[in-house]
């Protein structure tokens, strides 16, 4: 058997020779998209606000290099906001009378969309489970997708409302507890995405999206209970172009962090099966240990260097706006608590080799100190964070 | 760390086993869960509080065991300092036993691993080629590169081994971060206030306790110009200057000298058009010896002013001793009402008829911005308001606060007062009701009125029906229901209706008292009806026209506001006439010198941990063996952190191998 050499064997070295004709585009896309911001609203934005935006297109054409489906979501995200944008024109008013902007894209609505649409998920994800059919499967992705780009369409659009409801008020829709709920939601549906994709099973779906359909059902209590919806103006100390980049960086660590406790849970719930039930349904059906212990590692991992990040921007910031880095206010407290949490369960699992029951256990009480770092402290702690009480 | 009982068993010198002990990561994780839990307590028990807040809360037992434990101020407290400085002896310690190691490891490519040890690797995958072994090692090479891997060839006597890596970011992530959080401690420790405890201790500083003015402060509470780290505070109306700060420190404060003055221009705020604040922010001028002209420099919230080391922000803002104009209104006595002039946190003396009293302005604020009544968070900017304690001369004092502006309920308009005794109470509101040219003066003569008992008397005596109508009384029995009119409006006023009712109570037969209330409440009524028209005619409205709406609805705003007028215990009511304003501002000086271990140890951090997840190191090596033309290949590797993730970029790199090295496999 001659076998001869493939002489024309290049590998693809560099990142660059890897990138397909989508990755090009894709790039210059993002690239006219910043320019254009940039020429338009230079006047509007101060360096500080210049630099991030600039950054936040780098990250964008990185992200989507990265993760192939995020190109297609994140042009359809952004043709939508436009056409909703461009339906309201220099007005509010319009909202509560275009068909468009009533029904489904004024904020509100696109909001209550969402909301819908990932409860539907939750519960396809859990009928997947149970039949395990190819197509409710693909529903339920599908559900998940289209109701995260409902999320970024309401944030996106509810951006645009506060500067039509007035120039001064406007500002980024990251500003109090409603904002961040819709904001932890689709972060958290997007990395469940990417790990739904990147390991090939919907089994863990239904899981996190209870979680998601919990911040849900809390948001829907706040906007009927408490109005919350109403946009309201920044307090001073959050006027600062650095709430744009601490908020986000919070939650990437908040909604991983919810992940990773919810695969712990699956973890917890698959060993016991294995155990109980070796020919059960659950037991089949539900992804191998290995794996959710994989996918429990790198949320954590990603988890932990967002929280990180973020907890040394909103020092940054404290060092500006109230003068010292650090004041051991609670929130500041509780992040240094759910930090150190996490640092404890990266080092007993990479360096002592801890795996299984003990550290999905772990997890999941993790969870329930983010939670209170998130909503607790708020609610029971007074402090210089007084401005996202309940 | 129990050591094992095993034949090599030798004894280990003291500083071994104590560097062994700092370096140990189950002394890392104890450290790290006791910040945690330490930090909790912090968050839990709120800090720095007054101590009687604490007493009268946990009692003085309780008060005496957390003061002990320094629970009520637990990050500088010296148990918490320890706890810190042993995390960063402990983590350097760490830094220097593993740095060497893991060092090494970046740069070792493991060539000289034995084949029996990569026999009984994980992954492992053994073929003949079809290529000689030149053309293998090119190949290796390319694919090897392709996936980021760098590599070495070590020829051996019979074979070749390649040992490839890539990755090595993690392990340098490990030296970043962990270096990272000792050059952060290290800085924030600098920052914290170590010194302040260490001077206090050694009694080079003394706590100031008692609220006198900053000059009179003695040197033993004052800190010099070349403390290099505070966090002091300093509250300056506009117009004025000063070159110190406060320090809260313990129960009580320090003064900390600045090299420079500050001078307030002004102070400003600004709103958003729903009534809000949008912004505060000061024009200051800095005025110091080294430089050659005044700085001149508005700060504003999230807007600082850096200046030689030092940090001046805006944080607060106050009363700078507002000018005030008040119109005293004697309560239930019939001197005539008098106007002084005070100024905020200055106390003034009142010679008031019923006993001296000390007012004291507490606070000044001209625009209130409130929820509105109306709906939910709309918010109205409700006008001038001022906050005051009146002190009797036995050091009693109830505080005040008081709306200059009528607000409108319900399509009237009320003048506003809310009293309590404590701090802890809320403010309960007292609602006068506008006068037609929105004052209070009106209500003042018909309450003035009522607490005058000869003209309730002749007004009684006036309105009673005339003896020739009816046979109604005689004139003394007539000069009898004039008495019990006028004490029954004593009654109303000195305790409402509820003294009213409790004197039926007392007096009458049960089955008799709804009946007797209802007549007593008509002729109280009747009466006051009767002393309202005289009000009403003192300001010349004429009696035949009847009562308007206005007057009407007065009345019975007026009667409520008597009604309850006995909780308004003390003899004078405060009317804001006109004002002279003068802000403070409230800034917040700073100069923290371990910012600059701080943040680029927050950078290193930052990068040390993006490193160690998202540059994972990896190994694998492939042993070429076998004739020079036809060779024999071993591949092996070994996952040491995240075997399900290796399992995949292994079987990558298997497919490529193989497909490059295309091959009849042999097992
Ligand atoms: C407080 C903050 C700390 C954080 C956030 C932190 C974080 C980490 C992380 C994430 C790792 C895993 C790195 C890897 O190998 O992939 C690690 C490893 C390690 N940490 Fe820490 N660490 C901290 C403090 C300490 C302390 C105080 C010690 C010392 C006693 C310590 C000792 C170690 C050791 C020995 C390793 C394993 C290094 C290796 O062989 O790879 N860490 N640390």
């Amino acid at each position: 058997m001659e076998k001869t050499i493939d002489k024309d064997y290049k590998p693809k070295r560099y990142f660059f020779q890897r990138c397909n004709s989508a990755d090009w585009l894709w790039g210059s896309l993002n690239v006219i998209g910043v320019v254009y911001a940039l020429s338009q609203y230079h006047m509007l934005m101060d360096g500080y606000e210049k630099a991030i935006i600039i950054c936040a297109g780098l990250a964008l054409i990185s992200f989507g290099w990265v993760w192939q489906s995020i190109k297609l979501f994140v042009v359809c995200v952004t043709l939508v906001s436009l056409f909703a944008v461009s339906r309201y024109g220099i007005t509010i008013d319009l909202g509560k009378s275009d068909f468009f902007l009533k029904y489904m894209l004024a904020s509100q609505s696109a909001i209550m969309w969402m909301s819908a649409l990932y409860v539907m998920a939750t519960v396809t994800y859990f009928f997947d489970l149970l039949t395990n059919k190819p197509f409710s499967g693909t529903v339920a992705t599908s559900l998940t997708w289209t109701a995260t780009g409902m999320g970024f369409i309401g944030l996106l659009v509810r951006w645009r409302e506060s500067y039509l409801i007035d120039h001064d008020i406007g500002h980024i829709p990251v500003s109090n507890l409603y904002e961040v709920f819709i904001l932890f939601s689709i972060i958290t549906a997007l990395i469940y995405l990417r790990y739904e994709q990147r390991y090939n099973t919907r089994s863990m779906g239904g899981f996190v999206l209870t979680v998601i359909s919990a911040a849900v059902a809390f948001l829907l209590w706040y906007t009927v209970e408490r109005q919350a919806d109403i946009i309201q103006p920044l307090v001073p100390a959050l006027n600062s172009y650095w709430m744009k980049i601490h908020v986000p960086a919070n939650f990437i660590g908040y909604g991983s962090f919810s992940l990773a406790a919810m695969v712990g849970l699956v973890f917890l719930l698959k060993a016991k099966m294995v155990v109980v039930a070796p020919q059960g349904f659950l037991t089949k059906r539900l992804p191998e240990l290995m794996l959710l212990d994989d996918v429990m590692y790198r949320a954590i991992a990603l988890g932990f260097a967002f929280f990180t990040l973020a907890t040394i921007l909103g020092a940054l910031w404290a060092a500006e706006a109230w003068g010292g880095y650090w004041s051991w206010d609670p929130k500041e407290t509780w992040a240094l608590i759910v930090w150190l949490n996490y640092a404890a369960w990266l080092h007993m699992r990479l360096t002592k080799g801890w795996r299984g029951n003990p550290m999905a256990w772990w997890s999941i009480v993790g969870f329930f100190v983010t939670l209170f770092a998130f909503l607790g402290v708020n609610m029971f702690l007074s402090g210089l964070h007084s401005y996202g009480g309940l | 760390m129990s050591a094992s009982v095993d034949s090599s068993f030798r004894p280990l010198s003291v500083t071994t086993l104590l560097i062994r002990f700092l370096g140990s990561m189950n002394l890392a994780i104890t450290l790290l869960v006791a910040v945690a839990i330490a930090s909790i307590i912090g968050t839990v028990l709120q800090q720095n509080l007054p101590y009687p807040d604490y007493i009268l809360k946990f009692g003085p037992f309780w008060f005496e065991v957390f003061k002990s434990l320094d629970l009520f101020d637990v990050y500088s407290s010296v148990w918490f300092l320890v706890i810190l400085g042993f995390l960063v002896i402990s983590t350097t310690v760490c830094i220097f036993r593993n740095t060497p190691r893991v060092l090494k490891d970046i740069r070792d490519y493991k060539e000289s691993a034995q084949l029996n040890a990569l026999r009984r690797m994980s992954h492992c995958h053994e073929w003949q080629s079809h290529f000689s072994r030149e053309i293998c090692l090119e190949r290796i090479n390319v694919v090897a590169s392709a996936k980021g891997y760098r590599l070495v060839v070590k020829k051996e006597a019979k074979h070749l081994i390649v040992a490839a890596k890539k990755g090595s970011g993690s392990r340098l992530g490990y030296i970043f971060t962990h270096v990272a959080i000792v050059i952060i401690c290290i800085g924030g420790l600098i920052d914290g206030n170590v010194p302040l405890k260490i001077a206090e201790m050694t009694d080079n500083i003394q706590v100031e306790t008692r609220n006198i003015p900053a000059s009179e402060v003695p040197l033993i509470s004052t800190l010099p110009v070349d403390n290099l780290s505070f966090r002091g505070t300093v509250t300056i109306p506009e117009g004025q200057k000063a070159n110190l700060a406060f320090i809260d420190f313990k129960d009580g404060y320090l003064v900390q000298r600045l090299p420079f003055l500050i001078a307030v221009e002004d102070f400003r705020i600004d709103y958003y058009k729903t009534g809000q604040p949008k912004s505060f922010a000061s024009d200051l001028i800095i005025y110091d010896e080294a430089l050659d002209a005044p700085l001149h420099k508005t700060i504003s919230v999230n807007h600082p002013l850096e200046y030689n080391g030092y940090t001046i922000y805006q944080s607060s803002f106050g009363d700078g001793g507002s000018e005030l104009r008040i119109k005293l209104w004697p309560l239930k006595d019939a001197k005539l009402s008098d106007e002084i002039q005070a100024v905020v946190n200055t106390p003034v003396a009142l010679s008031l008829e019923k006993g001296d009293m000390t007012l004291e302005i507490l606070d000044f604020r001209p625009i209130n911005v409130n929820p509105d009544i109306t709906g939910v968070k709309q918010f109205k900017n409700i006008g001038p308001r001022f906050q005051y304690k009146l002190r009797t001369a036995t050091g009693e004092a109830t505080e005040f606060i008081s709306y200059m502006m009528p607000v409108e309920k319900d399509g009237a308009k009320y003048y506003l007062t809310g009293l309590r005794h404590t701090p802890a109470e809320d403010f309960r509101y007292w609602y006068l009701p506008a006068d037609s040219e929105d004052g209070v003066a009106r209500f003042m003569r018909f309450l003035t009125l009522l607490g005058d008992e000869e003209k309730l008397k002749e007004i009684a005596l006036s309105t009673l029906p005339k003896q020739s109508d009816s046979l109604l009384p005689m004139a003394e029995d007539q000069e009898l229901v004039a008495q019990f009119m006028v004490g029954l409006v004593k009654q109303f006023v000195d305790g409402g209706v509820g003294l009213i009712a409790a004197k039926v109570k007392a007096v009458v037969a049960p089955d008799k008292q709804s009946e007797i209330s209802a007549l007593y409440a008509k002729v109280l009524h009747h009466f006051l009806r009767n002393v309202y028209w005289v009000v009403l005619q003192e300001e010349g409205v004429d009696p035949t026209s009847g009562l308007n709406a206005f007057d009407e609805r007065f009345y019975e705003d007026a009667v409520a506001a008597v009604s309850i007028s006995h909780q308004y215990d003390v003899p004078v009511y405060l009317d804001l006439v006109g004002f002279d304003h003068k802000e403070a501002t409230g800034l917040q000086v700073t100069r923290s010198p371990g910012k600059m271990l701080v943040f680029p140890g927050c950078l290193l951090l930052v990068v040390g941990v993006f490193c160690m997840f998202y540059l994972p190191q990896r190994r694998f090596w492939v042993i070429v063996s076998g004739s020079l033309e036809n060779a024999q290949l071993f591949l092996a590797a070994q996952a040491s952190r995240n075997p399900y993730e290796f399992e995949q970029e292994y079987s990558e790199l298997e497919k490529a191998l193989l497909l490059q090295l295309e091959v009849a496999k042999t097992n």
